[in-house]
């Protein structure tokens, strides 16, 4: 069956066979490898891609399904070749992953979680990303790569009164904590003055 | 695991649908899929046709009746977890959604899906079945309804004709103004389908004695099971009172016994959690004033 | 030999994983991602049966299929190719990829569909007519010991591939002196690492080179090495492919019949192939299970709590073919007394064959489930002369001033401060006031509980458990290596050896060489050649990284700094001696002449009338590693194991609501100590990981074979896996006791917190419940079981009403 998808911003199509799922049809006719296949029953998350900037299972839809929808991988989610997003950059930071191959998937539910709420609770965090499981990190710096990126994103627009000594303490921080190995206390997340 | 070869029709009526259900005995309807696709993908099922109902108009929306609120079958369940009359006059759904699945299988799993799955721990047919909700269907024939309790026949099967499809649910709003909820669930992993859940529903009058009260059993049987609440009205759900009730409603419950919970746990958690549940409902119910607005 | 850890600059800091980079743009290059023109898909027919005699196979049907290329059968597969290699000496006990003649397992894969697509494949699987006749068939361990079993492989005559019983020190003088004794059994249920993405290998025979490609999602020494002796071809008509991402291995991913099988295909039909276990084929005939043991510990003590001596009997149930489930019972030998002195051990080491499916080397390779036992033991011996279990492990542990100690099996631990980590948890946790907590969850009416638990992680791997279980083997090698190369413009490339999962390796190499050349790191290229351009390499296995790719990374770095510290000298006329090297320079420091790295590299490359007689052109430089410590075979059922022993303490304060009889942990802590730590992030993701996958090993995971024979926990609907939700926050405490034998002091941390996690969460559970008379002996400890345990309990005592039931 002829299928019209809309990928990360742009219109693809391709001759699909209705048993296809989207995340087989996104990596074998639209390679995109970024999307990967962990258990293809609907459990492990390593699929996820956003559906109209939600996170749906793409191992549980099929590609025939999936027009008229605005689909993002992870491919979607950096503003230029060799760019990373913020949400990407502070999973690097905290080191939130290591093997990777849970890590498109997770990243994109906090991806969608941190346009609902850029104050998102520890627990927040743990319901995003409950759906995804990773078996390499225990989660720890996964958290905290969200509420990094929370952190970061609620700094993003907000202009600065004026560049003076007290601003400089900013880029501090920005980084975690000295001493990752040391035990990490639990930030509170900074609501900011409008 | 890739399915069985299938064909994939989207009609653009519910008309449509029905005529080429009926039509067919190896076709299917397809909604959400959260728990039809893993079945294709382990070729557990394996229909000839897929009927993808998801964007129906006549099956989606939530209104507003007289006394009830319906939920159109395509529904998603994070649709139905944000929606303003659910919370309102539904709440026992809205407590209840945050435990279905994770957040990725309720952007795209709906209620009319939980429903027409039948799984006997599933939290949407429990609800249903506590509040005495009507399962609408379409069919070739025009529209029908059934109680859900009559709808659940066994795990993963329902009432449900050849032709025949989901529609909506209609829960029953009560018209109390001092009504709570109560939602416990017992599963080895939170969201996993429960081992044992209890839905319990009450509402008080301003002196705190019970007018009306539900209580539904689910992940025991075959089915979610409606427990008789009746010797409850007029008490003020004390806990000798609710503890009769409940010892009376479980007294022969039977169980299934499978790897993840015996027999022995689910009947004694069910009478645990069934207290608990009504208790919670009692709680929240007394938190509301009698003059409250709903 | 070690550097101190005030003088550096790259090793120990925060500094990022290069590796994540890649990963977060979803640019990882896993074996899925490998593209081949021509590609075939294959899928796997596998047995319904647990025992069954293959009367015939009719493919007709199925390769009159759309698409449908070919089925390989295991007759015609065992007739092209040698068997699997064997860890022991049991010959008859003959592995293939594929059934021949007869099935071992429910889920053992009989044929191979090969077609355009793996939809395709898949279909035609169904169409394969296999005829089976069934046979007897066991899955028990116990009732595999018996002699009149069904044996899983008659030509080996009974189920037992391995029954030895090693005896360390004067263990019977030893029990006959100890005033007092006593016996337990604890299981430890079958489950394993479970890696998110399956294992996948994709082979291609060119015959105009005599050249066979693989690229596979890999975690296995020797591998170019077996799968060319499998398919009777040089070794150097293989070339695997090193710079594929692998999604997850944690041991298991040894793939090697996958591989055997994918190779032959290629090589057959002369296109390339690709096999990617979906993952209902990696559950059940993936052959990558884990322990599935049975400890029966005795114990010998005094009324101080002294243990003096020890007797394991560890009974493992290997599963239908030998795998590396036998060595997992041998590896352990090298820390077989934990942390503790105790003076004399009996170890007898029994591996079955079963109906079940095969082991691989999961994380730890059996030291997990034997720190469990070992745990337990010490709770136990606590419980019975009534100190506190911490007490105990006090006046157990092997004291600081002790190092390098030496255990009865001949395993010296090179360095640690038991006592000091311990001292730093509970200073940290405040430990009075965490019992307080308890002490406040059981007033309100909850089961409550702390569990500890204090468990040795040996690290750098060493292969001495192969010929101490198998005297015919006498391997005494463990190596790995590096290479450096400053090229013409001055910029540093780096190869390494083998395959990453995760761990950051990359990034390790690019530290430990930045660190020694003094040079930024984020600067230096890592790459991984294909096998026929690598060094010897043991693969990341055993922990071993940090010490051995890091020594070599270390040692190839010192000759470089040692070359251009030459070159430069002879610029200036002097001794090496008499020049100072800093940040890629050379200085003379008596008259402030400098020669900085642009022009070193550049005489290096281009001006050989400037250098040194005799030197070789250019700058590179070569370190192969053979392990430390290592090198020697066993003698007299003794020798060295692994050289390096990390050491880690958990503290877990758990309550269960006694009616629902769910454990939920209300604090975690753990005290780590890893010797000097190259990278901060990794290790601490190693750690939190590790605890991850032993909390599912104590609570949610099991391959469960019913009295049928069948797996019924066949896809994550029914084998759980730990989500957010129960993962708990961890608290790290840390501590560095270096180690002698390594360059920086480093020890492995790859296997942090899977080593004692179990241990700890059992033992917190049992804390619990403790004051019901119950305990729990059997892992995973699953809800419905202390649910019911409780009720049984609180039956049998009726006045012990619970604040609950007033209510």
């Amino acid at each position: 069956m002829k299928v019209d998808l809309r990928i990360n911003g742009a219109s693809r199509s391709a001759d699909i066979e209705p048993r296809k799922t989207l995340l087989d049809a996104l990596r074998e006719n639209f390679l995109l490898n970024g999307t990967h296949a962990g258990c293809e029953h609907g459990v492990c998350g390593a699929c996820t891609v956003l559906v109209d900037g939600e996170p749906v299972r793409s191992c549980l839809m099929f590609a025939v399904q999936a027009d008229g929808y605005e689909i993002t991988t992870i491919e979607g989610l950096a503003s230029a070749p060799g760019e990373l997003s913020v949400i990407q950059d502070a999973f690097c930071e905290t080191h939130g992953l290591q093997c990777g191959y849970c890590t498109p998937g997770m990243i994109l539910a906090a991806d969608a979680l941190l346009r609902h709420t850029l104050t998102p609770t520890r627990e927040d965090i743990v319901e995003a990303i409950s759906g995804n499981i990773c078996r390499c990190t225990g989660y720890g710096q996964i958290i905290e790569a969200v509420q990094f990126a929370a952190d970061r994103l609620r700094k993003a627009n907000t202009l600065r009164p004026h560049h003076d000594a007290a601003h400089h303490g900013h880029a501090e921080r920005d980084t975690p904590a000295e001493g990752v190995l040391e035990a990490a206390e639990a930030d509170e997340p900074v609501v900011e003055a409008k | 695991m890739k399915p069985a070869p299938f064909e994939y029709v989207r009609p653009t009526s519910l008309a449509e649908a029905c005529a080429l259900l009926a039509g067919d005995e190896e076709a299917r309807v397809i909604a959400g899929g959260q728990t039809l696709v893993p079945m294709l993908a382990m070729r557990l099922a394996r229909p000839a046709k897929l009927i993808d109902i998801l964007r129906l108009p006549e099956l989606a929306g939530i209104r507003e009746e007289s006394g009830a609120v319906i939920v159109g079958a395509t529904t998603r369940q994070a649709q139905a977890e944000r929606d303003p009359v659910i919370r309102a006059s539904v709440p026992m759904l809205a407590k209840v959604l945050p435990w279905v699945g994770h957040p990725p299988t309720r952007n795209r799993g709906t209620i009319g899906g939980s429903i027409a799955n039948a799984d006997p721990s599933a939290e949407i047919p429990l609800v249903a079945v506590t509040l005495g909700a009507e399962i609408m269907i379409a069919t070739t024939n025009g529209p029908k309804s059934m109680p859900s309790d009559d709808f659940f026949i066994e795990p993963m099967v329902t009432a449900l004709g050849q032709g025949e499809c989901v529609s909506a649910i209609r829960f029953p709003v009560w018209p109390h103004r001092r009504i709570g909820v109560g939602f416990l669930e017992v599963s080895a992993r939170r969201s996993d389908f429960a081992f044992v859940a209890a839905a319990a529903q009450v509402a008080l009058d301003g002196e705190g004695r019970c007018i009306d009260a539900a209580l539904g059993l689910g992940g025991v049987g075959d089915r979610p099971l409606r427990l008789d609440m009746s010797s409850l009205v007029g008490t003020e759900l004390d806990a000798a009172s609710v503890s009769d009730a409940i010892n009376a409603a479980l007294a022969d419950i039977e169980a299934a016994s499978d790897l993840h919970a015996s027999a022995a746990y689910r009947r004694r958690v069910a009478v645990t959690l069934c207290k608990r549940a009504v208790e919670q409902a009692r709680v929240n119910a007394s938190a509301k004033s009698a003059g409250a607005a709903r | 030999m070690t550097a101190g850890p005030a003088a550096l600059r790259f090793v120990s800091a925060n500094r990022r994983v290069r590796e994540d980079r890649r990963f977060v743009a979803g640019r990882g290059q896993y074996v899925a991602d490998v593209a081949l023109e021509g590609m075939l898909h294959v899928a796997v027919l596998s047995s319904p049966h647990p025992a069954a005699r293959i009367v015939s196979i009719d493919a007709s049907a199925a390769l009159a299929m759309p698409g449908v290329h070919y089925v390989l059968t295991g007759d015609e597969l065992a007739a092209a190719t040698d068997p699997l290699m064997n860890g022991l000496d049991t010959p008859l006990v003959r592995r293939h990829p594929l059934a021949v003649g007869q099935t071992r397992y429910a889920g053992e894969w009989v044929a191979a569909v090969v077609a355009d697509t793996r939809a395709l494949a898949e279909d035609a699987v169904e169409n394969v007519d296999v005829t089976y006749e069934p046979l007897p068939f066991v899955i028990s361990a116990e009732e595999a010991l018996r002699p009149d079993s069904p044996p899983v492989h008659p030509a080996h005559g009974s189920n037992v591939l391995l029954d030895r019983t090693f005896v360390w020190g004067e263990v019977e003088k030893h029990f006959a002196e100890s005033p007092r004794h006593l016996s337990f059994r604890v299981t430890w249920g079958r489950n394993s690492t479970v890696p998110i993405e399956t294992f996948g290998v994709a082979a291609s025979w060119d015959p105009w080179r005599d050249m066979l490609d693989v690229w596979a999602s890999i975690q296995m020494p020797k591998y170019p090495d077996q799968i060319a002796r499998a398919l009777r071809i040089p070794a150097n008509n293989v070339r695997v492919h090193q710079d594929v991402d692998v999604g997850g291995s944690y041991g298991v991913k040894r793939g090697i019949k996958q591989t055997v099988l994918v190779a032959h295909l290629a090589r057959r039909l002369g296109r390339p192939v690709r096999l990617i276990e979906d993952r209902l084929e990696n559950m059940g005939g993936g052959d990558a299970h884990g322990p599935d043991r049975i400890f029966d510990v005795e114990v010998a003590f005094n009324d101080d709590g002294i243990v003096k001596s020890m007797k394991i009997r560890a009974l493992d149930n290997a599963g239908a073919y030998a795998g590396r489930a036998p060595f997992q019972l041998g590896k352990p030998i090298g820390a077989i007394v934990g942390p503790y002195r105790i003076e004399s051990v009996q170890y007898r080491a029994q591996s079955v064959t079963s109906n079940k499916a095969v082991q691989e080397a999961v994380r730890g390779f059996g030291q997990a489930p034997t720190n469990y036992a070992i745990e337990t033991a010490i709770d136990k011996v606590a419980a019975a002369v009534g100190l506190e279990r911490i007490e105990v492990r006090r006046r157990n542990f092997i004291r600081k001033e002790q190092f390098p100690y030496l255990i009865p099996s001949g395993s010296t631990y090179d360095s640690g401060d038991y006592h000091t980590v311990v001292d730093k948890v509970f200073a940290h946790i405040d430990f009075a006031a965490l019992e307080k907590e308890r002490d406040r969850l059981r007033a309100s009416g909850l089961l409550a509980g702390i569990g500890i638990a204090a468990c040795l992680e040996p690290s750098g791997g060493n292969s001495s458990f192969e010929p101490l279980l198998n005297e015919k083997n006498t391997t005494s090698t463990w190596m790995d290596s590096c290479r450096i190369n400053i090229d013409g413009l001055g910029f540093v490339t780096v190869t390494i050896h083998n395959t990453s999962s995760g761990q950051g390796h990359e990034t390790l190499v690019a530290t430990v060489i930045g660190e020694v050349l003094q040079i930024e790191p984020d600067l230096i290229r890592v790459v991984r050649p294909d096998s026929l351009a690598c060094l010897p390499s043991n693969s990341p296995v055993g922990s071993r990284m940090a010490i051995m790719l890091g020594g070599a990374a270390f040692h190839a770095a010192q000759k470089l700094k040692t070359k251009l510290t030459r070159i430069g000298a002879h610029q200036f006329g002097l001794g090496e001696d008499k020049m100072v090297y800093a940040a890629g320079g050379v200085t003379d420091p008596s008259s402030g002449r400098q020669l900085g790295w642009a022009e070193i590299t550049n005489i290096a490359h281009r001006n050989h009338h400037l250098l040194p007689e005799g030197m070789e052109p250019g700058l590179e430089s070569t370190h192969v590693m053979q392990v430390p410590t290592g090198g020697k075979l066993p003698k007299d059922g003794r020798v060295q194991m692994y050289p390096c022993h990390s050491f880690e303490f958990h503290v877990v304060l758990m309550a269960i609501d006694p009616e629902l009889g769910k454990p939920e942990i209300r604090r975690y802590v753990i005290g780590h100590d890893c010797g000097t730590v190259i990278n901060p992030h990794i290790v601490k993701g190693m750690t939190l990981g590790g605890i991850a996958h032993g909390l599912g090993a104590a609570l949610l995971e099991e391959f469960v074979y019913n009295g049928e024979g069948q797996l019924i926990t066949q896809s994550f609907m029914d084998y759980l896996l730990p989500s957010s939700h129960e993962v708990p926050e961890v608290e790290i405490v840390h501590h560095c006791t270096p180690s002698p034998y390594t360059v920086f002091g480093q020890k492995g941390s790859g296997e942090s917190g899977y080593l004692g996690a179990p241990a700890a969460i059992s033992a917190a559970i049992n804390d619990c419940v403790a004051a019901l008379g119950i305990s729990f002996n059997k892992l995973p400890i699953r809800i419905s079981a202390i649910g019911d345990a409780i009720a049984e309990a609180q039956q049998a005592k009726p006045q012990k009403k619970s604040k609950e039931q007033a209510k």
